[in-house]
């Protein structure tokens, strides 16, 4: 064998190497959320761990029903994008059609910016901050409660969803743009009539990812929901939500093995689920949107 | 047919146009009258600067934010780059066929009423329709799915859209940039008739590096290079006995 080709196929092991890790990596995570969540279904039905609605897995007499945690993240979920989608659409709205470059060159990188805050901060920001502020507004309010969670979790998602909104924007082509101001257009006429609806699947690709982000959130809504399991709506009140119970858990002193323990993974494995299955939706309209 | 032409009325003028790139000089000094109802041809080798000036006559050049222009163009004796005046109200007026088609993605029927319901002047819609659609030679291959996607039109076809959308703003001038360059030769033909009996109606300054098409379709044109207008006349003097050795060198295919 030449030297070159025995560069070339150690190389090609190395990659190989390197891609089989992560191939591998979420094998085994599968493999263990399915092992232990099977072993935890074997003591508790499938269906009272999906449709009950009292989640007391710590407590006697014990009660398996997941909604409550589901409720706490669909409340963080919705609170999040009522505050982020509105934003984000505006911001690149903006950025695509108003903004000079010069301002858009600034701005870009502080949205930046604002993803790469390490969520524990956010977290403090909210527990800190927003709730006290809140708490002036509302000021039967809990200390933890969701609210507080929700905006926080909805100044995280928004970069993401600006950004991705702006792509899909940008994406569109200059032909069409050109196309609507060579007819007389306005830019706000050219944006909302002809980029939104050409953007569209970039658009509910982009909601949906960032969803995704928001149930698997952790710290944030840990430090500043609560650690309530709850069916409620009122956004006032203290919840927990399913990411901030596997970290109540797991920082605990609960016995591995045990089918409170157990818990953590059947839980885990439903989050997963959930967020594979928008991930896997929200690429399938990033890729329609091409 | 030289004298026809030289009595029509001159209605868009252009007077020592200058426009630069930055520092890079695209269009240089450019003197150049565009008569009523007729089709002028604008031919030259890539990067003479006939796109820029095209885009140029209804202020397109703006969306670049380095793009300078000096000098005046005037339609009907009124100054387009007046300080005054809307960019949105010329691009009314002088209508743009681009060079891929590019339909919205609506149905063809709301792809032709657009322009007119943004600018607040339509009144019957099923008639501008179908006028725009008469009028651009597509009427008869689309009437029965009016509603349905103007992107399922073949390329042809949605360029005949391009141009009846430009139709129904009753633009007065309808400038085409090399309209027919991503289009197979039957559809070309079709574009080139079309052109030919848009012309009782409206203005045409087209652009085109196909001197044949320019020869086919226009009644006057100009050539350019480098920026330069280097001739400016009647077709057919213009293919058969150009003033200018460059104008020459370019129709025969010495160079292009």
């Amino acid at each position: 064998m030449t030297k070159a080709k025995w560069i070339d196929k150690t190389l090609e092991g190395f990659l190989i190497l390197c891609v089989s890790m992560t191939a591998l990596t979420t094998l085994s995570v599968v493999l263990i959320l399915g092992k232990e969540s099977l072993s935890f279904f074997s003591h508790v039905s499938i269906v009272d761990f999906l449709f009950g609605t009292r989640w007391e897995p710590l407590l006697e007499p014990q009660s398996f029903g997941v909604l409550p945690l589901v409720c706490g993240t669909f409340l963080i979920v919705m609170g999040a994008m009522v505050i982020a989608l509105p934003a984000g659409l505006l911001i690149a709205a903006y950025l695509n059609e108003f903004a000079s470059n010069r301002f858009r060159s600034v701005v870009k990188p502080v949205l930046e910016i604002l993803a790469g805050i390490p969520t524990v901060v956010y977290g403090y920001f909210a527990l800190t901050f927003i709730t006290p502020q809140l708490k002036t507004v509302f000021p039967e309010m809990q200390v933890f409660n969701a609210a507080s969670g929700a905006i926080v979790v909805g100044i995280m998602i928004l970069p993401m969803i600006a950004s991705l909104c702006d792509d899909g924007f940008r994406a569109v082509s200059t032909t069409i743009r050109d196309g609507a101001y060579a007819l007389g257009a306005r830019p706000y006429e050219v944006m909302t009539q002809i980029i939104l609806p050409s953007a569209k699947s970039r658009v509910a690709a982009a909601v949906i990812l960032a969803m995704s982000r928001a149930i698997g959130e952790t710290m944030a809504v840990t430090l500043a929901a609560g650690a309530t399991p709850k069916m409620t709506l009122n956004p006032l009140e203290s919840i927990q939500t399913m990411t901030a119970y596997i970290v109540q858990v797991s920082l605990g002193d609960t016995p591995a093995g045990g089918i409170e323990y157990q818990t953590v993974f059947a839980v885990a494995a439903l989050l997963f689920v959930m967020t594979l299955t928008m991930n896997l939706i929200g690429n399938h309209f990033i890729y329609k949107g091409r | 047919m030289k004298d026809d032409i030289k009595e029509k009325e001159v209605i868009l003028k252009i007077e020592n146009l200058s426009i630069a790139y930055g520092e890079k000089l695209a269009v240089s000094r450019v003197n150049l009258g565009f008569r009523k109802n007729q089709v002028t041809a604008v031919i030259g080798p890539s990067g003479c600067g006939k796109s820029t000036l095209l885009r140029a006559i209804n202020r397109m050049n703006e969306f670049n934010p380095i793009v300078k222009t000096e000098g005046n163009i005037s339609c009907r004796g009124q100054n387009i780059y007046g300080s005054k005046v809307d960019p949105t109200d010329i691009r009314r007026t002088i209508g743009m066929v681009f060079q891929k088609p590019n339909p919205f993605p609506k149905s063809i029927f709301n792809n032709i009423i657009w322009g007119p319901k943004i600018n607040g002047f339509l009144k019957d819609p099923d008639q501008v329709v179908e006028t725009a659609l008469k009028r651009a030679a597509l009427w008869d291959e689309v009437k029965e799915r009016l509603h349905d996607s103007a992107l399922d039109l073949s390329g042809g076809q949605q360029q005949r859209l391009c141009i009846a959308r430009a139709i129904a703003m009753n633009p007065e001038i309808i400038l085409m940039d090399e309209p027919c360059s991503a289009l197979d030769p039957k559809s070309t033909a079709h574009i080139e008739d079309l052109i030919t009996e848009l012309r009782s109606n409206y203005t045409i300054i087209i652009v085109t590096h196909n001197m044949q098409q320019a020869a086919r379709i226009s009644d006057e044109t100009a050539f350019f290079y480098e920026g330069r207008l280097i001739e400016f006349g009647v077709t057919k003097m213009i293919f058969t006995k150009p003033n200018h050795k460059q104008t020459e060198d370019y129709i025969t295919g010495r160079f292009g």
